[in-house]
């Protein structure tokens, strides 16, 4: 086993997806043989070898310090779910 | 005359003489789309009386926009759910540019949820279906843009190419498929799968029309960091020079097992013509190969796993209506708007970025990565091009790999070490199988050096007939 | 309580002083109307991408240099996954790998004796929009989002909430002299959260630690590790066990409490942001940086001590605010005596400045007015007590103290004639008095000086008032 339940359990609480028992049993089998296919690369002695995030060579790019014209509010949630004025609006976070 | 059916180089000239306008193209493709589409399902998002108003108002060409590219107050959806009714409040950097050059902007065509495929089944709009046979894929992700251009519902789409979205579906629809460079094109207003991986691209009829919208897109963009800072050289006046003393490499790793014997034969049969234009062919060995789909699936992944996690259901798109706490809110939101590949993907991401698993995984593949793409390195020191088949197999059947994704994910095996490399990428047509199934050549290049595949392409398109083949529809 | 050690490591967070955020155009500026500083880069709108602002990156670069921290060659971002509704893309561009700068230090003055309390890594990420929470839902405002944040980690070093207090101070003087930030907890522009834990004396390995949120001043910072620590000692003297876990403190009632919201493991996920490239830091910033570099508290209270001859402890105090050091030398380069002005400036002027919520940057008192004022008591012309008045009246009005004196008639009354009939009167007034003197009370003379005084409105010179009576009172006996 490449992968377990409760790994994709663990990882599908992290990336806040809710699995039904019967999605959990599904994806573990496939993803388990993902998993195994992947683990091809372990054959790779990598040691010395320097990791590509990038592929392309690009280096120090910047931008200004200068302001420039942002969203009206009223563009900027005109997609929202929910509002109250022109704040986005979810669930009661208690904190305390 | 059918404008629906001709190229964007040739509706240039006729527009330019005054023989037509642009209103008379757009209504040749309505006519088309009205007529097709509801079959073939390769436009998702289109408003007839818009396009009408705009035509009215442009002396330019129509063009298709796959729906993962935002424009300004448009359905802007990456075909999920989760982004159900998202009208993005700005333009993509390519969409400024086609309407600074007064491109119609048509409509949205279908794609794979989130360009999570290779087979446009993802969609939450339903699969489109491969022009040349109802029954098949048309490839993916792209595969409504590859789909409307080959049946003529265009002249030509914008797709995007993450592991070979544009190439794969391009060869199974019978159509030019263009990936870019990594840089090429401004990814600002691109809904990010794989940052490090994406790049938007051209479907088009021929070699021509790839190099004359490569140049409208193409550019330095100060809103993309990763956008490289390469003049737009006009590919369209270099490509018509012959190929003659050009080295192209074949690497063998592209034809072993695992290759459909008719897409071989077109593919061995297009590099003997290639020779006859007088480029020398060599093989070639691209050692790391065998790994590229195993590298490509833990990086886009992880990537994909980060870029989606903003579709939580809080300032836009889907959110579950019957949660309380905030938790369940994300999870609920999740869990019903995303299917069933999203999920795999996103999850699988994010376990080879868990703690524990980082190194084993994520940091392996980047190394693996180096790796790969230092073998194109070392090709491209001594050859000026590669040629391999675009895809292993041509259209496959709707349905026939959606419940096994390594077999799927197999697909892309020739399309993914160009995104994992950066480098461009063109597919051609090259053939048809016994089925009378399009089968696409693939042509890669040096970074920044899509003149020379462009030109390859076209050379090998112009001594061929392939590319004027259309399907009965 | 005296068998424990406290263990403390604080964490700041810095909203850096530039016009625009840090990945985006939109403004800085605080107390926008809501969602009205924002764009889709800020929001996390599908398809935006972050651009680095290069002014984040000098004052990033500054504050490393004045907390002593090796600047490194090269720096990355990375992404830091978590889901929370003020973060907009679910993840917060960040630097993990190859922060900004790491291994610097900070001195603190601890009864006397300076202490080097050690900066882990001081690294650059974008800030979060902001919450409010009504009856029945919670808000989000954007503005903040994509704000440049410095996040400036300590190692473990202090030992004392009061070691925490005076390193948060020294630190805000640091960040107040190279100008990074407005450095105001109120507004939020920094802020500050502390790990505590405490062990037996003698004991080797760190106790399990809490992380304490929720403290807007830095004596609120000192109470709630206060109470943090006792709780804890009572709760391990106890029997009991500290959870790992983050408390919010309450300042009105003065406890910390458990969080309830972040249960979850912390998973961040890190990754290198593949939307920013890596940037050559030392090499593109450190030149310009060094240039802008003024003269920072440690050498410049040596300084005060060696050229003006002041002790450590007034060195110390005039340093720890740049403004008031500024206007120190501006008067000793006007006035001789350089005790004589931190004097004043620490006592007269510290105090009015304190009972009006002023700093001295604010304070209406030109720096050659102080001194002008200080010459006119050298030459006699008013006398200390007045001077104090004077001093108020000054900085009240605006006036010129040379001008005050001249319109309100204040200078001392130094011809004899006035005084003699001055200490004539006084004399006759009060004939216990000089009967005390007389019968051998020597101190009785000041009582009489005090008189002498209040009649001239204190105007004449004490010195010659003395001098007079002692003569006159000679005569009687």
């Amino acid at each position: 086993m490449a992968i377990t339940k409760d790994t994709v359990k663990y990882a599908a609480n992290l990336a806040r997806i809710e699995l039904s028992e019967k999605e959990l049993e599904h994806f573990t089998g496939q993803l388990d043989r993902v998993l195994e296919y992947v683990h091809k690369l372990e054959g790779l002695n990598v040691e010395k070898l320097a990791p590509t995030s990038h592929v392309m060579d690009i280096k120090n790019v910047y931008r200004d310090d200068i302001v420039k014209e942002s969203l009206p509010a009223s563009e900027a949630i005109k997609n929202a779910p929910a509002k109250e004025g022109d704040l986005f609006k979810v669930q009661k976070i208690i904190e305390a | 005359m059918e404008l629906n059916k001709l190229t964007a180089h040739e509706l240039r000239g006729l527009l330019d003489k005054g023989d037509i306008s642009s209103i008379d193209i757009s209504n040749s493709i309505l006519g088309a789309v009205e007529k097709k589409d509801k079959a073939l399902n390769a436009i998702v998002h289109f408003d007839r009386e818009k396009v009408i108003e705009r035509s009215k108002a442009s002396k330019g060409l129509p063009i298709f926009i796959k729906d993962n590219i935002c424009v300004k107050d448009e359905m802007t959806t990456c075909c999920s759910k989760i982004l159900n009714g998202f009208k993005p409040p700005y333009d993509a950097t390519v969409i400024k540019k086609l309407l600074k050059e007064d491109f119609i902007l048509m409509g949205k065509t279908n794609m794979d949820e989130f360009a999570f495929g290779s087979s446009t089944e993802s969609s939450c709009y339903g699969p489109t279906k491969n022009p040349w046979d109802m029954e098949r894929i048309p490839g993916g992700s792209s595969g409504g843009s590859a789909a409307c251009v080959a049946a003529d519902e265009a002249i030509f789409a914008l797709g995007s190419d993450t592991g070979g979205s544009i190439r794969q579906p391009a060869a199974l629809c019978g159509v030019v498929g263009l990936k870019p460079t990594y840089g090429r094109v401004s990814r600002y207003g691109l809904i990010a799968f794989a940052s490090s991986l994406d790049q938007i691209g051209t479907l088009t009829k021929d070699v021509e029309d790839a190099a004359l919208l490569l140049k409208v897109i193409s550019g330095h963009d100060s809103m993309d960091s990763t956008s490289a800072p390469v003049s737009v050289p006009d590919h369209s006046l270099k490509i018509k020079d012959d190929i003659k003393g050009l080295k192209i490499g074949i690497p063998q790793e592209y034809f072993g097992q695992g290759l459909d014997s008719d897409v071989k034969n077109c593919v061995l049969k297009a590099i003997e013509k290639i020779g006859q234009l007088g480029a020398k062919c060599e093989k070639v060995n691209l050692p790391h190969t065998e790994y590229a789909v195993a590298v490509y699936y833990i990086i886009a992944t992880a990537e994909a796993s980060s870029n989606l996690a903003r579709f939580d259901g809080v300032q836009y798109g889907l959110r579950a209506k019957d949660a309380k706490a905030i938790i369940d809110m994300y999870k609920k939101t999740r869990a019903q708007g995303f299917g069933d590949e999203a999920k795999r993907r996103i999850i699988l991401g994010t376990f080879a970025l868990s703690s524990g698993y980082y190194d084993a995984y994520y940091l392996r593949a980047l190394k693996v990565r180096t790796l790969i793409k230092k073998d194109f390195d070392d090709a491209f020191r001594k050859f000026d091009a590669i040629v391999t088949p675009t895809s292993p197999t041509p259209a496959f059947k709707i349905g026939e790999r959606t419940q096994d994704p390594l077999t799927m994910y197999l697909s892309d095996i020739f399309t993914i070490s160009a995104n994992l490399a950066g480098i461009p990428g063109v597919s051609v047509p090259c053939g048809f199988t016994k089925e009378n199934l399009p089968v696409g050549l693939q042509i890669l290049g040096r970074p920044f050096d899509e003149e020379t595949i462009l030109k390859i392409a076209y050379n090998y398109e112009q001594a061929t007939e392939w590319h004027k083949k259309r399907p009965d529809l | 309580m005296t068998d424990y050690e406290i263990v403390i490591g604080l964490e700041v967070h810095l909203q850096l002083k530039t016009k625009s955020k840090v990945f985006c155009g939109c403004s800085t500026a605080f107390g926008a109307p809501p969602n009205t500083h924002v764009c889709p880069v800020c929001l996390g709108f599908p398809g935006s991408l972050p651009v680095l602002n290069r002014d984040a990156l000098k004052l990033g670069a500054k504050t490393a240099i004045a907390l002593n921290c090796r600047v490194e060659e090269e720096i990355k971002f990375d992404r830091k996954n978590y889901f929370y509704p003020d973060l907009p893309k679910a993840y917060q561009i960040s630097q993990f790998s190859q922060p900004l700068s790491r291994h610097g230090y900070l001195q603190i003055l601890f009864d006397g004796k300076e202490k080097r309390i050690g900066i882990t890594r001081v690294h650059l990420e974008e800030d979060t929009g902001k919450l409010f929470h009504t009856q029945d839902a919670s808000l989000i405002d954007f503005n903040r989002s994509g704000t440049p944040l410095l996040e400036i980690v300590s190692e473990p070093d202090m030992s004392s909430p009061e070691e925490a207090y005076l390193y948060l101070t020294a630190l805000k003087s640091i960040l107040e002299y190279i100008d990074v930030s407005d450095c105001n907890m109120e507004e939020g522009s920094l802020r500050c959260d502390a790990n505590v834990s405490v062990r037996k004396k003698g004991v080797k390995e760190l106790g399990v630690k809490t992380e304490i949120k929720n403290m807007n001043s830095f004596k609120a910072v000192k109470a709630a590790l206060e109470y943090e620590a006792e709780r804890q000692i009572e709760t391990i003297g106890s029997g009991g066990k500290i959870t790992q876990e983050t408390r919010l403190f309450d300042s009105a009632r003065g406890v910390t409490e458990p969080m309830r919201s972040k249960e979850e493991s912390h998973d961040y996920r890190y990754f290198p942001e593949p939307d920013l490239t890596p940037f050559d830091f030392a090499k593109n910033i450190l030149e310009d940086v060094k240039n802008e570099m003024p003269e920072l508290p440690g050498p410049k209270r040596k300084r005060f001590m060696s050229n003006y001859g002041l002790s450590d402890y007034d060195a110390a105090v005039l340093v720890s605010d740049k403004a008031m050091a500024d206007y120190f030398e501006k008067c000793a380069s006007l006035y001789r005596n350089s005790k004589i002005i931190a004097n004043w400036i620490m006592g007269d002027i510290s105090a009015y400045m304190k009972e009006h919520g002023l700093t001295i940057d604010r304070l209406n008192l030109k720096s050659e007015y102080l001194t002008g004022m200080l010459d006119m008591i050298d030459k006699g012309v008013i006398s200390g007590k007045i001077a104090k008045s004077l001093l108020i009246d000054s900085i009240q009005t605006g006036k010129d103290p040379i001008l005050l004196v001249k319109e309100k008639g204040l200078e001392q009354i130094t011809d004899a004639g006035q005084i003699d009939q001055a200490v004539d009167q006084v004399i006759k007034e009060n004939q216990k008095i000089v009967g005390d003197f007389i019968s051998g009370k020597q101190n009785a003379v000041m009582a009489l000086v005090g008189k002498v005084m209040t009649k001239t409105k204190g105007k004449a010179n004490p010195r010659k008032v003395i001098e007079m009576l002692k003569k006159r009172l000679k005569g009687e006996a």
